[in-house]
C-alpha cells in the first residue's frame, strides 16, 4: 500500500506533556558519550547559565519519535513500520531542553513523495514548554518499497 | 575542557579535534534503553539478518548523537549547538566480535560575526564508508 498523500499538511493535536527528568538526561548523555558536566551536575549547569541540567542536542528525538508514532501507527497513513528507515534528521534549538521542562509536541506532516521505488515522508515536530518554542525536529523517514 | 569558545577563537577553515567512537553491542543496548528506540535490528543479530541486513546495525540517532560530541567538546558547552542536521547515508554495521569504530572529524565552514555563530561540517566514517552525509552543526559562540 502506498503512503497516503492526503496526509500532507496534516497537523496533529498537541501531545500530553513529556516531563524532562535529570535521570533520563544522564542516561541519554552517557549512552552517546557526552561527558559535559552540564548534563549531570546541577551546579555546573547553573554556572553555565542554565536553570538545571540540560539535555544533549539529540535528546529531543526521544520526544519527536513519540510524536511521529501518531502518524506511523495510523493504519490510514499506509506506513509499513517494518520497512521504515531513518533518512534525515534535523534539530533547531531555541534553547536546550532542561530538567523540569514539560514538553508538548505538535506533529506536522510536511511532505510525502515517491523516490526510486521508495516513499519518503518528512515530518516536523514543534516542541514547546508552556507555549515557549524550544525545539523544531524535522525527520525524513524512508519507507522501502517491495524488493 | 578549555572553556567556552569565543568569536576570537574560531575562524573558517579551522579543524576540530576529531574523535573515534567505539561501539560494541552493549553500546547499542545502552542506547536502545536510553532513547527508547528498541528496534531489534540494533541488538538482535538473527532478526537483523532475517530482514536483509548484513548484521546488527547502530541506531542512526546513536551515530548522530555521538558524532556531535566532537562539536560540543570543542565548543566547551553542550548547550551551544543551536542547529544540527544529518543524512543517514550508510548503516554502521556492528559485528559481535570487535564491534565497530566511527571516526568523526570536523571543520569550521563559516563564522557569522553578527550572529556570533560558527557553522561546522562533520564527517563520520566507519570501515572507510561515509555514514553521515551533509552533517552540519551551528554553534553559538561568546
Amino acid at each position: 500500500m502506498p503512503v497516503n498523500e492526503a496526509f500532507v499538511g496534516r497537523e496533529y493535536p498537541p501531545t500530553p506533556p513529556y516531563a524532562v527528568g535529570s535521570a533520563k538526561i544522564r542516561e541519554f548523555a552517557e549512552a552517546v558519550d557526552s561527558t559535559d558536566p552540564v548534563h549531570v551536575d546541577g551546579a555546573a549547569a547553573r554556572a553555565a547559565g542554565y536553570r538545571d541540567v540540560i539535555a544533549p542536542p539529540t535528546f529531543a528525538v526521544l520526544i519527536a519519535q513519540q510524536c511521529d508514532a501518531q502518524l506511523v501507527t495510523d493504519p490510514e497513513a499506509g506506513i509499513d513500520y517494518s520497512r521504515v528507515v531513518h533518512g534525515e534528521q534535523k534539530f533547531v534549538h531555541h534553547r536546550p531542553l532542561t530538567a523540569g521542562d514539560d514538553v508538548v509536541g505538535v506533529l506536522h506532516v510536511d511532505s510525502v513523495r515517491a523516490a526510486g521505488g521508495h516513499a519518503m515522508v518528512t515530518t516536523r515536530t514543534e516542541l514547546s514548554v508552556q507555549g515557549e518554542p524550544v525545539c523544531t525536529a524535522v525527520s525524513t523517514l524512508v519507507i522501502r518499497g517491495d524488493e | 575542557m578549555g572553556g567556552i569558545l569565543t568569536m576570537a577563537d574560531v575562524e573558517a577553515g579551522q579543524t576540530l579535534p576529531g574523535k573515534t567512537v567505539h561501539i560494541e553491542r552493549a553500546t547499542l543496548v545502552q542506547y536502545a534503553g536510553a532513547s527508547l528506540d528498541r528496534n531489534p535490528i540494533h541488538w538482535d543479530e538473527r532478526f537483523a539478518k532475517k530482514v536483509g541486513l548484513p548484521d546488527v546495525i547502530a541506531h542512526g540517532m546513536f551515530t548522530m548523537g555521538s558524532a556531535v560530541t566532537a562539536v560540543t567538546e570543542w565548543a566547551g558547552d553542550a548547550g551551544r549547538v543551536v542547529e544540527y542536521s544529518v543524512r543517514f547515508t550508510k548503516p554502521v554495521v556492528v559485528p559481535y566480535e570487535g564491534g565497530a569504530d566511527i571516526v568523526v572529524e570536523g571543520v569550521v565552514k563559516s563564522v557569522d560575526s553578527e550572529a556570533k555563530r560558527a557553522t561546522v561540517e562533520l564527517t563520520a566514517t566507519s570501515g572507510g564508508e561515509k555514514v553521515l552525509g551533509r552533517a552540519v552543526a551551528v554553534v553559538r559562540l561568546d
